[in-house]
């Protein structure tokens, strides 16, 4: 059983995804800082699924939590990846200019 | 009592830590940021009883994520300083957006409670004799065997995503070309030269090797476009 409560998770939870996601919107043309903000926030759900798991003696959202890491990395790894050849392509990393596909 | 007091010095350097990530002048400073705060939801993570789970975060997250971030923020030759312009037109719709956010979470929080037969509904109950890493490999490797093979498969799908991404073709590297290589024949690139006795190769004018290759003698250096060099002579 954990040594605190359950509502403290939740409120270290919620704050976490409040800051990532004031994060993209404050760094509206920075992509790596955006890609950052997302890692927070799926921090801020493997600490919910955690404690919950915690909390009911359930293991089931620990490795539900593994896989959403799991997709994290994969999802950062392709982000960065695009990242690095749009600045390849165009020099610049402004997010804002990224309308090649609008037609 | 030492737990709890852990407990919020974790989180509370965990959130200042994420507040920094977001608002960092220098990107470099904001990965750094990022990987304290993976080491401190680690800890949390170590708190609440998921010892498996808070060392996978620390290999996985710090030491391959963010040292990926930090590769790619050190590699891109990018001027951050005009990258965070605009920041006073998008400040107050994210901290109207987080606000909002943030008040529908308390509302959440404050209004919830466990549904009577929770016990009941539990989908693995944790296992009392044995620690958390063999209860989750317990779990993983039989129930969700073929989640955890499907996982594997969206990692090899990212990898090749990314490889595939970021490769290119370097015109300049010279790669090895077994047909070419195969289809050579001696009297391409053999040639013997019958030398006077007492004559260095200098005083008949070679000074390189035959090659065959077309393209090669555009890269050669000058002097060895001889056009004796490239009758092949057979003796």
């Amino acid at each position: 059983m954990m040594v605190v409560g359950l509502g403290h998770y939740l409120a270290v939870a919620a704050i976490l995804l409040v800051l990532g996601v004031f994060g993209i919107f404050l760094n509206r043309k920075n992509v790596i800082i955006i890609l950052m903000s997302i890692e927070l926030i799926l921090l801020a759900v493997n600490l919910n699924l955690v404690a919950f798991s915690a909390a009911l003696g359930d293991l089931a959202g620990q490795v539900f939590a593994m896989f959403v890491l799991t997709v994290a990395a994969a999802e950062a790894a392709i982000g960065l990846a695009i990242v690095v050849i749009y600045f390849r392509n165009r020099g610049s990393i402004q997010v804002e200019d990224v309308t090649l596909m609008k037609g | 009592m030492i737990a709890t007091i852990a407990f919020y010095v974790f989180a509370a350097v965990m959130l200042a830590s994420a507040a920094a990530v977001v608002s960092s002048r220098n990107p470099v400073h904001s990965v750094l940021f990022l990987i304290l705060a993976f080491f401190n939801a680690a800890a949390l993570f170590l708190l609440a009883g998921a010892e498996f789970l808070a060392m996978i975060l620390v290999i996985v997250y710090v030491g391959a994520v963010a040292v990926l971030f930090l590769f790619v923020v050190m590699m891109l030759d990018v001027n951050f300083d005009q990258l965070r312009g605009g920041l006073q037109r998008y400040a107050p719709v994210g901290a109207a957006v987080g606000a909002v956010l943030l008040a529908e979470l308390v509302l959440v929080i404050g209004g919830w409670r466990f549904a009577p037969d929770v016990a009941a509904l539990r989908l693995a109950p944790r296992p009392e004799q044995i620690s958390n890493t063999a209860a989750i490999g317990d779990l993983l490797y039989t129930r969700y065997i073929f989640l955890f093979q499907i996982a594997g498969l969206v990692l090899l799908v990212a990898m090749i995503g990314a490889i595939v991404l970021t490769h290119r073709e370097r015109h300049e590297a010279r790669r090895q070309d077994i047909r070419i290589q195969n289809a050579r024949t001696p009297a391409e690139t053999l040639a013997l030269v019958r030398v006077p006795l007492g004559a260095g190769i200098s005083t008949l004018g070679i000074y390189h090797p035959v090659v065959a290759e077309p393209e090669d003698t555009e890269l050669a250096p000058p002097g060895f476009d001889n056009p004796d060099l490239h009758t092949h002579e057979a003796h």
